[in-house]
């Protein structure tokens, strides 16, 4: 396609970098403690790059661009949700579950209610979710190299998993550590640096508004490659040149598309005269420039109920975070309940740089790559701008690092969730904590989510990502809120509480994961469950707790001094 | 899920109103980890708490209530402020530095929280 010839090299300098960084690890790490946990050794600053680079995934590098580029200002709440998760982590979580000494949450559910069967329905959970955020890893993987290389769409998700599965099985977390470290800076700079030269074309170029009241238009004559069948709506009768198959019949030369609906075929080249408006996907609206900037306008693609939509998804991203296996797994490194809330503030900064670069990309996009509202395939456009905008060696080398930065983040994103989910399997399923079966666990986590990304239905990478927070938030996060505040929660509540927020919003997910979105208040419900499913969570726990409040540990006040108590008192002994 | 309702308190100490209680030895009962040990650390919890929920409620009144307010006032999501309209500045630019300073001030309270605590136990023992 219209990648950059560096761009290939760049990536495999990437995967190669992160081969032999954590090859370096593997040196240190010797025994399953080092392995799983980095012997506890890992400093604040370490910690919280390592931190960063883990949690910034496709779906921040690629998705939250693509988003905003179809949805406009509504979806500026996802990276602020994601941003904010770990305000929410600090507030209720980081500190108590650190001092905790729980490693994952099937361990903190075991060590705060003692129930075993708890402890293996979370370790059920923690493998749902880690599954449910490494396919969009994948996929995105497999859109990157696609869109840079022309491969086929299935080469990069299997590039991807197997180059994270190697590494997590030979190196574990210590190596871990320095790699996702390693990451977050390239990420940064790969976004960055692009970014910064994308504003200058912008603006040398006479600032075009980026509101005015039309749709999107090509601004030069532009042919576009259809790669999957695709519906478009014309909202304005149009001319172009079509190579392919349109409106199911073979064409070759010019075509005209009255106003309404129109069928691609995969394969065809369709050109367009400068000028003319975009025609957008089907699920698309084409929204004037103007109603785009506007919030409350397309509630993230759910224009009928943007107000419900948005406040679904601050609550999941507001709240899932703390409910990610990688996430969590991360605070045990910390080492003690200090360390764990000034590695969360310095990941909040580092998280807040970062978000200031992918919405420029999402913006600029309907510019220079409008192309992708008719694809649908917005979530290229961060990869596709430098070429598009800035051209020249310039943008084929800005280009390379954009797709460069892109795959740092499904490595690392990808290794943190396999060393949960590994660590998991092996510990709770197998239950034998040998570094064999860790290295058989991390290839079965690989493997299942590849071979789902390979059936995946075309989803953009962050409204999936966004799902599985739901989930997270609908769970977990009742779990820890309640299970570090509350002296009344009891196994049996936690596990009524788990059952219900984890089925209805595992269930909703499902449905529109495998059967794709779906119209109207149902349909807006189904994507963004969580409005209705984490105060439903909290309910069931609240009550099933109170009914069985002869289950409450007895000795609930030792935990409670266990899990709040500061370092500095001196009773640290479990 | 506010508080600790249900099981019945023996006593309750408030961390605010410390200086008047009088407890002997604080250190080795806390590390006996007797009621009164218990009972101290329970003051904290609340204490800490009270922090978390002040804040999440600046939060959610601060940043949560602007979808709300840009349906009831839509003029107010056309305003440009430096050349980027306001829901862009607030969402895109600002809610970041804003996060990171209720982590800070969340921070500073928890800790004074925690080193009150100590300090007590230290004084008395």
């Amino acid at each position: 396609m219209t990648g950059s010839p560096y761009a290939l090299p760049a990536i495999v300098l990437v995967s190669v970098l992160t081969l032999v960084i954590g090859a370096y690890g593997v040196r240190f790490a010797r025994t399953t403690s080092d392995f799983l946990v980095a012997s506890r050794t890992v400093s604040p600053g370490w910690n919280a790059s390592a931190i960063s680079g883990e949690y910034l995934s496709a779906a921040s590098f690629l998705g939250v661009a693509g988003l905003v580029m179809k949805f406009g200002a509504d979806v500026l709440w996802y990276p602020v949700g994601f941003t904010a998760g770990y305000l929410a982590m600090l507030l209720y979580v980081a500190a108590p579950l650190r001092r905790s000494g729980a490693f994952t949450l099937p361990d903190f559910a075991e060590a705060r209610l003692g129930s075993r069967r708890l402890r293996l329905l979370c370790a059920g959970f923690v493998v749902l979710i880690g599954w449910l955020y490494l396919v969009p890893q994948l996929r995105g993987a497999g859109l990157t190299l696609g869109t840079v290389t022309g491969a086929p769409y299935w080469l990069g998700a299997v590039v991807v998993g197997v180059v994270v599965t190697a590494n997590v099985a030979t190196g574990g977390m210590r190596s871990i550590t320095f790699v996702q470290a390693f990451q977050y800076w390239l990420k940064l700079t790969a976004i960055a640096v692009p970014a910064f030269f994308l504003l200058l074309v912008w603006r040398s170029g006479g600032v075009a508004s980026l509101t005015a009241a039309e749709p999107p238009a090509f601004a030069d004559r532009t042919a576009v490659a259809i790669q999957i069948d695709v519906r478009v709506t014309v909202s304005e009768a149009l001319t172009m040149t079509a190579v392919g198959q349109v409106d199911g019949r073979a064409v070759d030369g010019p075509v005209r598309w009255t106003v309404g609906p129109h069928e691609v075929g995969a394969g065809s080249v369709l050109t367009f005269a400068a000028g003319t408006p975009v025609p957008h996907a089907d699920q698309l609206d084409a929204l004037g420039n103007d109603s785009w900037a506007a919030p409350l306008s397309s509630g993230g693609g759910h224009p009928d109920y943007p107000m419900f939509a948005t406040y679904s998804l601050i609550l999941a991203t507001f709240l899932g975070t703390m409910g990610l296996p990688h996430v969590l797994v991360r605070f045990y490194t910390n080492p003690d309940g200090r360390g764990a809330r000034r590695t969360t503030l310095v990941v909040l900064a580092l998280l807040g740089v970062f978000y200031l670069f992918p919405t420029i990309y999402g913006a600029l996009g309907r510019l220079y790559t409008p192309q992708l509202l008719l694809t649908g395939q917005t979530d290229a456009a961060v990869l596709l701008l430098p070429g598009a905008a800035i051209g020249g060696l310039g943008g084929q080398l800005l280009g390379a690092l954009v797709a460069a930065g892109a795959f740092a983040a499904f490595l690392s994103t990808s290794s943190g969730l396999l060393v949960s989910v590994a660590g998991v399997l092996s510990t709770d399923v197998v239950r034998a904590g040998s570094v064999q079966a860790f290295r058989t666990a991390a290839a079965v986590a690989g493997v299942v989510p590849l071979l789902l990304a390979l059936q995946v239905v075309a989803l953009d990478v962050s409204v999936v990502v966004g799902l599985a927070f739901a989930v997270a938030a609908s769970t977990f996060c009742p779990l820890l809120v309640l299970g570090i505040w509350w002296r009344g929660l009891t196994d049996v509540g936690a596990g009524a509480g788990l059952l219900a927020g984890g089925v209805l919003s595992s269930g909703a997910v499902l449905v529109t994961v495998l059967g794709g979105p779906r119209e109207g208040w149902f349909g807006a419900l189904l994507a963004q469950p969580a409005a209705v499913t984490v105060p439903l969570a909290f309910a069931v726990m609240i009550l099933a707790s109170r009914a069985t409040r002869s289950r409450i540990p007895t000795d609930i006040g030792r935990i409670m001094v266990l899990l709040h108590a500061p370092e500095s008192l001196g009773l640290r002994h479990r | 899920m506010t508080g600790t309702p249900e099981v019945p308190l023996r006593v309750r100490i408030d961390l605010a109103a410390r200086r008047r209680v009088r407890v002997d030895r604080p250190l080795r009962e806390i590390e006996e980890q007797t009621l009164v040990g218990e009972v101290l650390v329970q003051g904290l919890i609340r204490a800490q708490l009270a922090v978390a929920l002040r804040l999440s409620a600046v939060v959610a009144l601060l940043l949560g209530g602007l979808p709300l307010l840009f349906a009831l006032v839509p003029a107010l999501a056309r305003v440009e402020v430096l050349g980027l309209r306001l829901p862009w500045l607030l969402l895109g630019v600002l809610a970041y530095p804003f996060l990171f300073a209720v982590a800070w001030v969340h921070i500073r309270q928890v800790e004074r929280n925690e080193q009150d605590l100590t300090d007590f136990v230290d004084g008395s023992a």
